[in-house]
């Protein structure tokens, strides 16, 4: 058995490292409140975004824009939004497994990173690190999302690139966070998809409002409109993807943190019994050897 | 109290709801030239030009911002500005609007090689909506 004073020693180094985890884990829920806040009030823009867009490519149906038709390059750009920091449980390691496990060629990914953890694990798994956006995680602005996008979008346009990608953690409530890939350009299939599908099925309501939108005019005309809308629409939705990130970064640092804290609380409690256990015996033992002695004196 | 000449307008940026709730007209800048929207304009989405957003409450009242970027959607009773960037005219920053006005406008003169002339432009727009809407 360990000595009285290793275990003591070890106690208390578990507890001010419990001490660490339980300040990191209040920390985490301010930010994460403030993270949800944020994430709510710009849901009305992407959701309203999203509409519009579908609206202008359901009525203009396949165009033969560069924004819509697979580019050139058989090289794909994913934006992988992680943390600057770790200690937030599965959450870094999720997305880089999310693109590691993807069936894509190493060599046809270029990875524009957010966040620093995700961009030195991509790295150490030989991918290609075009750019790095990574201060931007911290505080994101709309400025910033869109900074990224041009960036995208200059490379796309340049035929360096032929498909866009995304892979952040969606942030669906402070428990449940689901890592996520969704592709940005060419906007094809899916847009067109579920417009067909809506346009098809549907209520009265629905069919009402796909009748207005039918009238709708576009000025200047939709193709043309589609191009100044579109490089808003990418940084939209990377925006909205870096503050749901963060939202979830917070949510899952603040989980990984409840646990660590209560994993110090039991390992305390079970290293409280072993030093009493041991400060028990050692009484015990001195007694005997106490009793021992008087023995061998009297007789 | 409803006035039936008004329309439900909503301006949404990515950080918040800058505006929600009902207007007699609207007048702002697109790509293709100022308009006025009334009620029962005809469905309409348009591109937004740097300018100044004027929305008018009633026939008193009148709410004056600088619109920098975004489109708008029309339908018949309401209308929804999806903005990038829009500041009411007391948020505005007036000297520092000046200061990127002349700076655009030095760099528009000047004409070096490496200027990026539609960039500049742009950023003259901006400075010119913004500085025209703080002084409404």
């Amino acid at each position: 058995m360990a000595s009285m004073r290793d275990i003591k020693r070890r106690k208390t180094s578990i507890q001010s490292t419990q001490q660490i985890t339980k300040a990191m884990k209040l920390v985490s829920t301010v930010k994460l409140q403030r993270a949800k806040t944020r994430a709510e009030r710009s849901k009305a823009y992407f959701n309203c975004m999203y509409e519009t867009i579908k609206s202008i490519i359901r009525r203009t149906g396949q165009l033969d824009h560069p924004y819509l038709v697979r580019g050139g390059s058989d090289k794909k750009a994913v934006v992988v939004i992680t943390s600057n920091r770790g200690l937030a449980g599965g959450y870094n390691s999720n997305i880089v497994k999310l693109v590691t496990g993807s069936e894509w060629k190493t060599g046809d990914i270029l990875v524009y990173s957010v966040g620093k953890k995700g961009r030195d694990a991509l790295k150490r798994h030989g991918y290609t690190v075009k750019s790095d956006f990574s201060e931007v995680i911290n505080e994101p602005l709309y400025a910033d999302a869109k900074e990224i996008a041009d960036a995208l979008l200059a490379d796309y346009s340049a035929g360096e690139i032929g498909e866009i990608w995304l892979a952040y953690t969606g942030f669906k409530n402070t428990v449940s966070h689901i890592p996520t890939l969704i592709k940005l350009l060419p906007v094809d299939e899916e847009i067109t998809k579920s417009a067909d599908d809506e346009a098809g099925s549907g209520d009265v309501k629905d069919t009402d409002e796909a009748d207005f939108r039918a009238k709708m005019n576009y000025e200047p005309e939709e193709s043309e409109a589609l191009e100044l809308i579109i490089p808003k629409y990418i940084a939209s939705i990377i925006y909205g993807a870096l503050i749901e990130a963060v939202a979830s970064e917070n949510g899952a640092r603040m989980q990984a943190m409840d646990s660590a804290t209560s994993n110090a609380e039991e390992m305390i409690s079970s290293l409280e019994l072993q030093y009493n256990r041991a400060r028990q015996g050692h009484i015990t033992q001195e007694l005997t050897e106490i009793i021992g002695g008087a023995e061998a004196l009297s007789s | 109290m409803a006035d039936e000449r008004a329309f439900a307008l909503k301006i949404i940026t990515p950080d918040r709801i800058f505006y929600e709730g009902d207007a007699i007209m609207v007048e702002l800048r697109t790509t293709e030239g100022e308009i006025g929207v009334f009620k029962n304009h005809i469905p309409l989405t348009c591109v937004v030009a740097p300018g100044l957003l004027r929305i008018r409450e009633s026939d008193k009242e009148t709410k004056v911002a600088a619109l920098i970027s975004g489109f708008v959607e029309i339908l018949q009773d309401s209308m929804t500005i999806l903005a990038e960037v829009v500041e009411w005219s007391d948020e505005i920053d007036l000297a520092r609007a000046e200061e990127a006005k002349e700076r655009a406008e030095k760099r528009i003169m000047e004409k070096a090689d490496d200027t990026d002339m539609r960039r500049a432009e742009c950023a003259l727009q901006r400075s010119i909506a913004r500085i025209e809407a703080a002084k409404k």
